[in-house]
């Protein structure tokens, strides 16, 4: 088994690693070939590990490759933790990846940087699988920042695009503050438990470690067990692009459309979620904390949500969405229901892959072009694409029997049983979120593949449904956003999936109130429609139909009626602005200070060369005591013997 | 195998040896000949160093490789060298960078290559020397002797401003050194002997600690360079050639706080422990501060120089936390932050040095350091990109780079401390970032900004040898730096269990 786990993890790397470095000497067929030969081979093992764990039930698997450094009595290993969590994650990063890998063939067909794309997706599913299967703090930052890495050169993929590479350094330095957090979260860890090994951590809290504190400032003294979970929180902010850090997320769609399905939607987004699940022992000593994970997790659902209806870029679209999805992930792990949150992670990892990669099948059809008021009655031209992009839509608006009604569903109930102060406001969030899901994403279902065609006719005598290489994938990803759900449903909630790898205090146990009505997933579905989320989204669909397919003329009048606020939305309530304009422009600014006033007027104009000024002006006065005339030399001589004559005659006397 | 050759002798006189033969034997005419003779010279230099890794004992703390013959009789002064865990991988770091350096200035240096090869090996000899050195006034002699070569490459070597530069460069750090003599002569009339270690084991009162402390921070903090006697350090790297960039940073930065650790922290440990907090206070300023002027720079080499004294920081904030650590009693804290501050040291060697090799290969095309005369250059070379960018991502501390490694242990070791120092010391995550990838994003991002861009020609195989050799070892310690710490460990807890007790009074001491 370990060396099935060491050939999950290093495939992808060899094949990056050897794709990457072969570049374009390589034919374009064996950079695909390869890469999807490992992370394929990465896969099947996956799923078999995860069988094992999850069917079959095998032990948890804990064990060190190496270590990285001995610290006195410190030991920094490199090394995996297999369990149910681990494994359902692996197997979700290494079937949506090589879902990418397929897809990539046809949509960078005619790419110049072929060879190099499948290089860095190999290289992030190798980033991606250290995060999840680390065993401890250490390998978990170096996953961390490498699925970063990734991501900022995925971005910036297309290099001569001006905003591609906006966005890759604006996601990577939004991404650096979130884990400025983190790695301060980390270091409370190591301050607190002297390990940064997972197993160890969790020993300690089980059998009743001490807390310490942190004075912050006079008076102000915090539990170093809240500063630890809001430092890991904060770093999750950043990678799970929740507000006010999720600004990055939108941009990030400048990069090509595969990579927004594999990493900003399905994989690397979900770290964040995916790390405090696995910190769940953690998490539970602080309600502090859970309270500001579920403010932060039902902001970032509606107010994303929001965002989503107001966009004309299909990317964008579910771009918005996807923030508004992870923060209803969010909302689940502050009300400690960390198993739904991974349950939404996973069913959501499958419809919004393909979503995106819908997307890039209608981006591809239309020659690049991504704004859907340019669309239109795509359906005529591409079933396939249709019938999937239509499951994905149903899967995330929560219909029932799709995937995602079960897992949103038990996201909406559990916080309604969370008894921390913040789950009212966030209940609120989530279920107004459903009624604004479903507006948006009908909206872009209805113009783009309905109403009248808008494109030009150069492109619309161009349109026909993708090829295998990319409608394959879609079919592939759209069967478990159907199906997870329904079968996955009674064992996650129950709490027989994840065992022991995810733990929550009793007092703080959301979802047992729940666990008897999951065991009927049909019935639930049945039972739905006397539910309100069920309504509030039929009321989405409703409204963007009327909208967008009967009367779109009643578009304008809304925004015009609306103006204000949609200007609000329109400039993203004005987090770029700030961050632009002062945090950014602001540190230049004062970095020009720095230099400009203390290094070069006080440190070096005044103490530095003022010093050799200052030398220089004595000498210069001094130099003309030497004048050369014996004469000047004989007085000063005779001068000199006589005060010292004096002296020692005025020592004598008074000695 | 290793037992009967004087293997740290020749560290230090068989490069110096070859520069002599350089300058008189081939001289000027024969340019193929010297350049190869200064490589064979480099590249064995280098060879034995890491036969003496290889020899070297990483079970012991004490000093390996001992020779000691008296020098000067009547002063009590002798010619003893030895290293211990601590010594020795910055010896090999100044082998390694040297052959570097000679290899990288092939043919890019058109002026005297004779001289300018021989002051790089006259250099490597007298920096082994410095770390070589168990006597204090032979440290001294190499100390002073070394910036002799540097002056003369800024001056000789350098760009428009040189002369500017050398003087600022030389008369800054002569400065210092000034102070560190008087106190290696008191110390040394103190123990009765200039060896280093006796000088370790002497009783000193508070008052003449703190005397000796501050000598000593004037003589090592203008080296490192700390703020606020770091802009001698700007100047001359602008005004520096690509090879003089290259050893100041990998390895001159570093004598400085090798000299924290070799004099100041083991001699004055009650004074360096009371002014802990205030030599805190200068790393972080050296982390924050420096980072938001390197953010405003638009020149790349005084970019990089700026990081250089950022990165420097961490080192000096590392040593020093780790007093206010274990008057907490945190010995594994402590160990953190002192092995911390030692790999940082070896990494920033690695990473400053391969930066400003990255900055030479662009300046060789393009005669201009300035970023805005840049932008699109991964059009036209991609294969150079590919290594800037590992290099700029270790700058910017991403794990699995070297970078990384002690910052975070700095980092670790500081929150148990204040949790303000670590968050302070953590803004590195943030501002390193942001001025090292907008400085790649506008050189290397973007469409050919121009005809000369357009030009360029990638890597030629003697750059892309050089960057090779510097991306593995970024990476090899990044993945696995154990093997490094390792051999450093024993001399660290040494260091603190021995050394970093109070020298007030005899007791608690280990001798």
């Amino acid at each position: 088994m370990q060396n099935q786990l060491l050939a999950i993890v290093l495939l992808p790397l060899l094949a990056a690693l050897f794709t990457g470095f072969a570049g374009s000497s390589l034919p374009r067929q064996w950079a695909h070939r390869v890469t999807i030969l490992a992370v394929g081979i990465s896969c099947l093992l996956s799923i078999n590990i995860a069988v094992e764990q999850i069917l079959d039930q095998a032990q948890p698997l804990n064990y060190n490759l190496y270590t990285w450094a001995q610290l006195g009595g410190l030991s920094l290993n490199v090394g995996f933790l297999i369990d149910d969590l681990t494994a359902s994650m692996m197997a979700v990063v290494t079937f949506v990846s090589l879902m990418v890998h397929v897809y990539t063939i046809g949509y960078m067909k005619d790419d110049p940087g072929y060879q190099r794309f499948f290089a860095y997706i190999s290289l992030f599913t190798f980033a991606m699988l250290t995060l999840v299967m680390s065993n401890n703090f250490l390998q978990l930052f170096f996953g961390w920042e490498a699925v970063g890495l990734v991501s900022y050169l995925l971005i910036g993929f297309w290099y001569k695009k001006p905003t591609a590479i906006f966005a890759n350094l604006k996601a990577f330095l939004v991404n650096r503050v979130g884990d400025f957090g983190f790695l301060l979260g980390i270091a409370g860890v190591y301050f607190v438990f002297d390990t940064l090994d997972y197993a160890e951590v969790f020993s300690q809290i089980e059998q009743g470690y001490k807390d310490l504190e942190i004075p912050v400032s006079d008076g102000l003294i915090w539990s170093a067990t809240t500063f630890i979970c809001i430092g890991l929180f904060i770093g999750a902010m950043g990678k799970s692009a929740q507000v006010p850090l999720h600004v990055w997320l939108p941009d990030s769609m400048e990069g090509p459309t595969p990579i927004s399905a594999l990493i900003h939607a399905a994989t690397m987004v979900t770290a964040g979620v995916f790390m405090v699940a696995r910190m769940s022992p953690l998490f539970e000593q602080s309600e502090v904390a859970l309270n500001f994970i579920l403010i932060i997790g039902g902001t970032t659902a509606l107010f994303m949500g929001f965002l989503g209806v107001i966009q004309n870029d299909i990317k964008r679209v579910i771009a918005y969405s996807t923030l508004s999805q992870l923060g209803y992930m969010v909302v689940a792990l502050g009300a400690s229901a960390y198993s739904i949150a991974i349950f939404h992670l996973l069913t959501h990892a499958f419809f919004k892959a393909l979503l995106f990669l819908g997307a890039g099948s209608v981006i591809i059809a239309m020659h690049h072009e991504q704004d859907m008021r340019k669309m239109g009655n795509l359906k005529k031209y591409m079933p396939i694409t249709y019938a999937t992009m239509l499951i994905g839509s149903l899967a995330l608006i929560g219909t029932p029997l799709f995937s995602g009604f079960y897992s949103k569903d038990a996201i909406i109930e559990a916080v309604h049983f969370s008894s921390l102060a913040a789950s009212g406001y966030a209940y609120a969030c989530v279920l107004i979120g459903v009624f604004f899901t479903a507006l948006y994403s009908f909206r872009l279902f209805f113009m783009v593949f309905h109403t009248k065609e808008r494109m030009d006719e150069h492109t619309k005598s161009h349109l026909k449904e993708s090829p295998a290489v990319v409608w394959v994938p879609l079919v592939a990803l759209a069967i478990p956003s159907i199906i997870a759900g329904y079968f996955l449903a009674p064992s996650i909630v129950s709490g027989e999936y994840f065992d022991d790898a995810i733990k929550v205090a009793s007092n703080h146990d959301t979802i047992a109130p729940i666990v008897e009505h999951y065991q009927h997933p049909f019935s639930l579905a049945l039972s739905s429609i006397s539910h309100l989320p069920l309504w509030l989204a039929i009321a989405g669909v409703a409204t963007a139909f009327l909208f967008v397919v009967v009367k779109p003329e009643l578009n304008e009048r809304l925004r015009k009626a609306l103006g204000p606020i949609v200007h609000v939305l329109e400039n993203n309530y004005y987090f770029d602005k700030l961050y632009i304009n002062y945090f950014s422009a602001g540190g230049i600014g004062l970095g020009k200070r720095f230099w400009q006033w203390i290094d070069v007027a006080i440190i070096d104009g005044v103490m530095v060369n003022g010093t050799a000024k200052l030398v220089t002006g004595i000498s210069v006065k001094t130099r003309k005591i030497q004048t050369g005339y014996l004469y000047h030399y004989v007085f000063v001589m005779v001068f000199g013997l006589l005060l010292l004559l004096g002296w020692l005659y005025w020592r004598v006397l008074n000695g | 195998m290793l037992e009967n050759l004087p293997i740290l002798s020749l560290l230090i006189w068989l490069p110096i040896a070859g520069a002599t033969l350089i300058i008189f034997a081939t001289g000027q005419k024969h340019q193929q000949a010297t350049q190869w003779l200064a490589l064979v010279t480099a590249a064995a230099t280098f060879v034995l160093s890491l036969l003496a890794l290889n020899d070297f004992d990483s079970s012991r703390f004490y000093l390996q490789f001992v020779e000691d013959k008296m020098w000067i009789e009547t002063l009590g002064i002798k010619y003893s060298l030895g290293v211990d865990g601590i010594s020795l991988p910055l010896i090999a770091l100044t082998s390694l960078m040297t052959l570097i350096v000679i290899i990288s200035s092939w043919n890019n240096i058109k002026l005297r290559v004779s001289h300018y090869l021989a002051s790089f090996l006259i250099m490597c000899g007298l920096m082994n020397g410095v770390f070589a050195a168990t006597d204090a006034i032979l440290f001294y002699v190499f100390w002073e002797a070394m910036l002799v070569p540097m002056f003369l490459i800024i001056g000789i070597w350098g760009g428009p401003n040189r002369i500017y530069a050398t003087l600022k460069f030389f008369i800054y750090t002569f400065f210092g050194s000034v102070f560190l003599l008087i106190v290696l002569i008191y110390l040394g009339n103190q123990a009765e002997s200039f060896n280093i270690f006796k000088m370790h084991d002497l009783v000193i009162d508070a008052d003449t600690q703190r005397l000796i402390f501050f000598a000593f921070l004037i003589a090592f903090a203008i080296k490192v360079p700390m703020w606020p006697v770091h802009t001698w350090l700007p100047d001359a790297h602008v005004q520096a050639p690509t090879g003089g960039s290259v050893i100041l940073a990998a390895i001159m930065l570093k004598m400085g706080t090798y000299g924290f650790v070799r004099f100041m922290l083991p001699i004055v440990p009650d004074a360096s422990l009371a002014m802990a907090d205030f030599m805190i206070v200068l790393s972080l300023i050296a982390v924050a501060y420096i980072g938001f002027v390197a953010l405003a720079q638009s020149d790349m080499k005084k970019l990089i120089a700026y990081s250089s004294i950022a990165h420097m920081g961490f080192v000096t904030l590392g040593l020093f936390i780790s007093f206010s650590l274990l008057a907490d009693n945190h010995q594994d804290a402590a160990v953190m932050g002192i092995q911390g501050a030692l790999i940082q040291m070896i990494s920033h060697g690695f990473i400053s040095g391969a930066l400003f090799l990255c900055i030479g290969v662009l300046y060789d095309r393009m005669h201009s350091r300035n970023i805005q005369d840049y932008g699109g250059v991964v059009n036209t070379m991609p294969r150079f990109a590919m290594f800037f960018m590992i290099f700029a991502m270790a700058n910017a501390g991403l794990p699995g780079t070297s970078g990384f490694v002690g910052e975070f242990m700095v980092i670790l070791s500081s929150f148990q401390v204040s949790f303000w120092i670590a968050s302070i010391g953590g803004l590195t995550l943030i501002l390193a970032a942001a001025y090292t990838l907008w400085m790649y994003k506008r050189v290397m991002f973007g469409d050919v900004a121009n005809d000369k861009v357009a030009a360029l020609t990638d890597l030629k195989p003697r750059e892309t040898i050089v960057l090779i050799i510097l991306a593995i070892m970024v990476m090899l310690f990044g993945l696995w730096p154990a093997p490094l710490l390792d051999i450093m460990a024993p001399s660290v807890q040494h260091l603190i269990d021995c050394n970093l007790v109070s020298k007030l009074s005899p007791e608690g001491m280990c001798s």
